[in-house]
């Protein structure tokens, strides 16, 4: 049992106009070895969720647990946290600071306090994983392209050996390719290195394709919690909310209204495919 | 822990304050900090708190949001007050070395703290109550005669409100950027301050990119809606006084007049 979020509460401005609650009474347990999409539209709390998760915000009330123990104990160590809870942000490359990619990606290892040793190896080890190769070591972070600057940002992160890696829009204003590269990546990393993996996100297309279990957020609250086919019956109240189930699930609607008798359950335009066929072989 | 910097923001209610025009408060700005200035007896200042008092009650900004405004001064206080209290000669209350407590520079320290105060509180409330886009039409209204000598007040102003319109971007941004790192164990709290200053390099380089990013993305988008400096510029909503503005200005007078009687009775 990795992490333990209960009734966590978070206002901003307390006692101004600008007074809101940002979370609401959210209760969530996530495993270890979890791969999950935690969906919502804008400000609907997903990212101030996630920034909980590794003790940057601090909760107006209730509590979480990593490993069983509450991370607002005392003298809970919040970098040790940091380590083990990776949260990759939304737009990670705005981060990078240094003369070198190399350099930069030492930066979250070097912080853990590791050797010198340790922390070149496991630069190599994470710049490995996201694909970037000993060409680009030496390299300014800031003359790489978009996608290139993002996985290195993301080996900034992988470099601390995270048990749980957040990663916050990872593909926000990638072309189609470098989302696909970066959404394969993610997906890598958790059936390789067995990391429990959050993906936020508000395309359902994206993470529906890769995800074992939905969360879907909505003005502050947990509104769905679920398989993405669990999830996506309720298409409905999804649209209410600003989101929207993958498109092939209309498609299977419609088919379902016109009395076609497929799997509601469709996610995939695989999937809906194959089941497409086998009906109309059926029927021929 | 950044937002509470309230310098620089607007609160947006609607109030008698909010809806003078521009050049009234700025007028009314300077009038009190001149105040605050020739102030030399505690009646004065009694005048500047009831004047400061009504003023922030007409805002309805709340209280407990300007006076987290003064946290950022906090530091500037404790330093006037310790100088003040220790090195003012006069009458000596105690003696610890040669630091020499006097009731003089009791006096002056209390003076001056209420000094700094009243004079934040005062320009924050100014900028409280005016979005950035009146306060430089305001400014650039009230120094236009400027322009007779060649100053390019248009320009000034511009820069101006473009300068506080992005500072709550940049300490947005800031905060984000600092989270990121903090994300990647970096401590920005710990450590002597060489140790501190060097923590800030991950902070600084990244801010300073984003920052001139978006000052190439914004002079960009300004000169593709044909932007080209205040030559020949018309205003959308040009700014006119209303009755309520004249009655301010009464108001300043009666204060203003005030204030130099005290001083000068």
């Amino acid at each position: 049992m990795a992490i333990e979020v209960k009734h966590l509460d978070h206002r901003y401005g307390e006692g101004t106009i600008f007074e809101q609650y940002a979370l609401k009474n959210v209760t969530l347990t996530i495993a270890d070895g979890e791969f999950i999409g935690l969906i919502g539209h804008t400000g609907s709390g997903k990212s101030t969720l996630t920034q909980h998760l590794n003790g940057l915000l601090k909760a107006t009330s209730g509590d979480i647990l990593y490993n069983g123990e509450s991370i607002y104990a005392e003298g809970y160590s919040m970098k040790e946290l940091r380590g083990r809870v990776g949260l990759v942000f939304q737009y990670p490359e705005h981060q990078l600071f240094e003369t070198d990619v190399f350099t930069d990606v030492c930066f979250g290892p070097k912080n853990l306090g590791l050797s010198e040793e340790e922390i070149k190896r496991r630069a190599a080890e994470a710049l490995a994983l996201v694909g970037l190769d000993e060409s680009f070591y030496k390299q300014s972070p800031f003359e790489l392209s978009g996608g290139q600057k993002r996985r290195a940002a993301i080996a900034g992160v992988l470099a601390m050996k995270p048990e749980v890696l957040i990663l916050d829009e990872p593909t926000a204003g990638l072309d189609p390719r470098g989302r696909d590269d970066i959404l394969g990546l993610v997906a890598r990393l958790h059936e390789e290195q067995g990391m429990t993996v959050i993906l936020v996100s508000h395309s359902m297309e994206d993470v529906a394709r890769y995800v074992s279990r939905l969360v879907v957020m909505n003005r502050g609250e947990k509104v769905f919690d679920g398989t993405p086919r669990e999830v996506f019956r309720h298409y409905k109240q999804l649209e209410k909310m600003g989101l929207a189930a993958p498109q092939i699930t209309y498609v299977v609607h419609a088919l379902r209204e016109r009395g076609i008798a497929i799997d509601e359950d469709i996610m995939t335009v695989e999937e809906a495919r194959d089941a497409i066929l086998a009906l109309w072989r059926k029927n021929a | 822990m950044l937002r509470d910097i309230t310098l620089g923001q607007y609160y947006p209610v609607d109030s008698v304050l909010h809806r003078l025009d521009p050049r009234t408060k700025l007028f009314g700005t300077l009038v009190y900090i001149v105040t605050l200035f020739i102030a030399d007896h505690i009646l004065a200042y009694i005048a500047a708190a009831v004047f400061l008092t009504a003023a922030i009650r007409l805002s309805r900004v709340p209280v407990k949001f300007m006076v987290r405004g003064l946290k950022a001064v906090v530091f500037l206080l404790l330093i006037s007050v310790s100088f003040n209290l220790f090195l003012t000669p006069g009458r000596p209350i105690f003696t610890i070395g040669f630091l020499k407590m006097t009731w003089e520079g009791v006096e002056i320290a209390a003076f001056m703290s209420i000094r700094l105060v009243f004079l934040v509180m005062g320009s924050t409330l100014l900028t409280l109550t005016t979005t950035p886009n009146q306060l430089t039409d305001g400014l650039e209204r009230s120094l236009g005669f400027l322009k007779k000598v060649g100053v390019p007040v248009h320009e000034v102003s511009m820069m101006m409100s473009i300068a506080l319109r992005f500072i709550p971007i940049l300490v947005e941004e800031t905060d984000k950027i600092m989270k990121a790192q903090m994300a990647r164990g970096a401590d920005f709290e710990s450590g002597n301050l060489i140790q501190r200053a060097k923590a800030m390099v991950p902070l600084l380089v990244p801010l300073f990119i984003s920052a001139f990013r978006r000052a190439t993305d914004l002079a960009m988008a300004m000169e593709a809606r044909c932007y080209r400096g205040g030559e020949g510029r018309t205003k959308m909503k040009p700014l006119h006084y209303e009755r309520r503005d004249r009655m301010t200005y009464l108001v300043y007078l009666l204060y203003f007049a005030l204030c130099v009687a005290i001083r000068f009775l």
